[in-house]
C-alpha cells in the first residue's frame, strides 16, 4: 500500500494539526520529543523516509488513547501498523524485547510444527478434542518459559478459565495445534507471517468443529475480531471474549465472599478497541464483600500497560507502568485486576524493579474469580 | 540423497571453546564436517532467540559450547548459559522440537581432541533423530533461497 491510500483509509488526510493526540500520548508524557501529530506531518508533507527510519515509528503503543480524542477520527495505530508494514518491506525493524525470542516463537510458528501446548491441563478439568466451543489460549505457555524470572505463572489463566468454562457447563476444545494469533506479528509489520498464522488457526479450528471461539486474552480476542476477517475474510465461527460470556452467565458461578478492595485496569484491546467496559465490573462487583474503586484514569481514558509488540519495552514503558500502579495505588485498592496477561506481566515486571514502594498486586480476572468461585 | 548429514550450528565462546575449535584444526584432527561455528565473545551472549533463530533458519541441531565452570573469562557467563539453555530447551519442547537437538559442553582452549570428539557424538545424536521437521519444510520454501548446499539429503 502506497503511503497515500495509508493516508486516506486511516483519515488521517483530515488531521486539523490541532496537536490533541500529543496531549494525550501516554509516550509523549515519558518521551517529549515523540509527537503523533509531527508524525503524521511528516508523512503528509511528502517525506515518509523520515518516519520509516525514525525510532519513534517503533515508539506508538498502538493504545488507541489518541483516537478517543481526535476531531477528525483519524486511527493513528492504524496509520502505525501500515507504516511498520511499510518499513518492513525496505528491511527496517525494531529493536525487539527479550532478544527477539517472541518473534522467533511467532516466526517458528508459521512453519510446519507439532506442539506441546496443553500440558497446563490437568486432571480435574473437563478438555474434548473436539466440539461446540474452542478455547483459545494464546501464548500462556510459552510465557510461563520466558517470564519464569518475573514470578508470573500465566497458565493459571488457563487454568482458571477452563474451571470457570466447566462451571456454566462448557467442555471446551483445547487443541496443541493452536498457533500463535500474530496479533503482535502484525504490530512488528509482518503482515505476510501473520496472514499465515491466521490461516492455520482458522483451519485448527473449523477442524475441531468449534462455531463458538471463547479468548481469555484480548489481544488474541481483537486480532479475530477485526484482523482476521481484514486479511482472510470472514470467519466460519463466531467469536466472544471470556468476559462477555461470564457476565452473561454470572448467576451460574456460584461466586463466595472476598473481603478486598481492588481496582480494575482496563486493557487497551478490551476496552479501547472492543468497548467491553462494563463486563469486566460486573464480574468483579459480582463478588459479595469485594468493592471495586476506580482509579483516576478509567474505561476509555484508561492509561496502557506501556509495552506492545515486544518490541518498544524501555525507559519510557516503565514510566508509564509506574505511572499506572499509582495511580491504582491512590486509590486505596490492596490489588489491581487486569484482563489480559501481558498486562499483568509488564505490571508485574515493573512492581519487581520498585519493590515495597507501591504495595499492590496485580491479578488476573480469571484469578480474582476462580478464588471467589472457592470461597 | 546419500546419507542423512545433519546441519549443526555450534556456538563457541571467544575464550575457550573457539581456541579449542582451532586447536582441533591445527592439530589435524577429524572430525565430522557438519558444523557451521559462530564465534561469540561468551557463551553467555547467546540467547534463546539465537537458538531458536537457527533452527528457524533449518539447523538440525545447535550446540552451546563455553569455559569451564569457574573458568568463564567474564567471571559467570557460562553460568548464564547453562540457564538459558535449560530454558530454551523448555520452548523447544512445547515447539515440538526434541530437546536432545540441543546441547551445552564446557570446552576449554586445551581440549582440542574434545572438541573434535564432541562434534563426533553430537552428529550421531542429530543423526539419530533424523532431519529436523522444520528444516524438510525450509529446503521447499523460498523463504530460505539463500541457505547452502540442500543437495546434502
Amino acid at each position: 500500500m502506497a503511503f497515500e491510500e495509508i493516508l486516506r483509509q486511516t483519515r488521517s488526510l483530515l488531521c486539523l494539526d490541532c496537536g490533541k493526540c500529543t496531549g494525550t500520548c501516554p509516550v509523549t508524557r515519558v518521551d517529549p520529543t515523540y509527537s503523533p501529530r509531527a508524525t503524521i506531518e511528516r508523512v503528509l508533507a511528502g517525506r515518509p523516509e523520515e518516519l520509516i527510519n525514525n525510532d519513534h515509528l517503533w515508539a506508538c503503543l498502538t493504545c488507541r488513547l489518541c483516537t478517543t480524542r481526535c476531531p477528525s477520527g483519524v486511527d493513528y495505530p492504524a496509520f502505525v501498523v501500515a507504516a511498520r508494514v511499510q518499513a518492513r518491506g525496505t528491511g527496517v525493524e525494531g529493536t525487539y524485547a527479550h532478544n527477539a525470542v517472541m518473534q522467533e516463537l511467532m516466526g517458528l510458528m508459521t512453519l510446519p510444527v507439532k506442539q506441546n501446548r496443553t500440558g497446563w491441563v490437568s486432571g480435574q478439568m473437563r478438555t474434548a478434542a473436539q466440539g461446540e466451543d474452542f478455547y483459545f489460549v494464546g501464548c500462556l505457555p510459552y510465557f510461563d518459559v520466558i517470564f519464569a524470572d518475573l514470578g508470573v505463572v500465566s497458565t493459571e489463566v488457563a487454568r482458571n478459565t477452563v474451571r470457570l468454562l466447566n462451571r456454566l457447563g462448557i467442555t471446551p476444545v483445547v487443541s496443541d495445534d493452536e498457533r500463535c494469533c500474530g496479533s503482535d506479528l502484525l504490530l512488528n509489520g509482518d503482515e505476510v507471517g501473520f496472514r499465515r498464522l491466521a490461516e492455520l488457526n482458522v483451519r485448527t479450528i473449523a477442524e475441531s468443529g468449534a462455531k463458538r471461539v471463547i479468548f481469555s486474552c484480548p489481544e488474541c480476542y481483537n486480532a479475530f475480531r477485526n484482523d482476521y476477517p481484514r486479511v482472510i475474510g470472514p470467519l466460519p465461527f463466531e467469536v466472544v471474549h471470556l468476559t462477555e460470556l461470564l457476565a452473561e452467565h454470572v448467576g451460574e458461578l456460584g461466586l463466595g465472599g472476598l473481603e478486598e478492595t481492588v481496582t480494575y485496569h482496563d486493557p487497551c484491546r478490551l476496552g479501547r478497541y472492543q468497548g467491553i467496559y462494563e463486563e469486566p465490573r460486573a464480574l468483579i462487583q459480582a463478588i459479595p464483600g469485594l468493592e471495586l474503586v476506580e482509579m483516576r484514569k478509567n474505561r476509555a481514558q484508561g492509561l496502557c500497560c506501556g509495552t506492545t509488540g515486544w518490541v518498544n519495552c524501555g525507559q519510557c514503558a516503565k514510566g508509564i507502568q509506574i505511572t499506572r500502579l499509582r495511580q491504582a495505588q491512590a486509590t486505596g485498592a490492596t490489588r489491581m485486576i487486569t484482563a489480559c496477561p501481558k498486562c499483568r506481566i509488564h505490571f508485574t515486571c515493573a512492581l519487581n524493579d520498585v519493590g515495597e514502594e507501591i504495595p499492590i498486586e496485580v491479578e488476573d480476572l480469571t484469578g480474582l474469580l476462580a478464588r471467589s468461585m472457592e470461597e | 540423497m546419500g546419507e542423512f548429514r545433519p546441519r549443526i550450528v555450534v556456538f563457541a565462546c571467544n575464550w575457550c571453546s573457539y581456541a579449542g575449535a582451532d586447536l582441533a584444526g591445527v592439530s589435524r584432527m577429524q572430525y565430522p564436517p557438519t558444523t557451521r561455528v559462530i564465534r561469540v565473545m561468551c557463551s553467555g551472549r547467546v540467547t534463546p532467540g539465537f537458538i531458536l533463530e537457527s533452527f528457524r533458519q533449518g539447523a538440525d541441531g545447535v550446540l552451546v559450547t563455553g569455559c569451564h565452570p569457574g573458568d568463564c573469562h567474564y567471571i559467570s557467563g557460562n553460568e548464564k548459559a547453562l540457564a538459558t539453555v535449560e530454558r530454551t530447551k523448555r520452548l523447544l519442547h512445547l515447539l515440538g522440537l526434541e530437546t536432545d537437538r540441543l546441547r551445552l559442553e564446557w570446552i576449554s582452549a586445551a581440549e582440542g581432541a574434545r572438541f573434535a570428539r564432541v562434534m563426533t557424538q553430537f552428529t550421531e545424536q542429530v543423526r539419530a533423530l533424523g532431519p529436523s521437521p522444520l528444516t524438510e519444510h525450509a529446503t521447499r520454501s523460498t523463504q530460505y533461497a539463500t541457505r547452502d548446499t540442500p543437495h546434502h539429503r
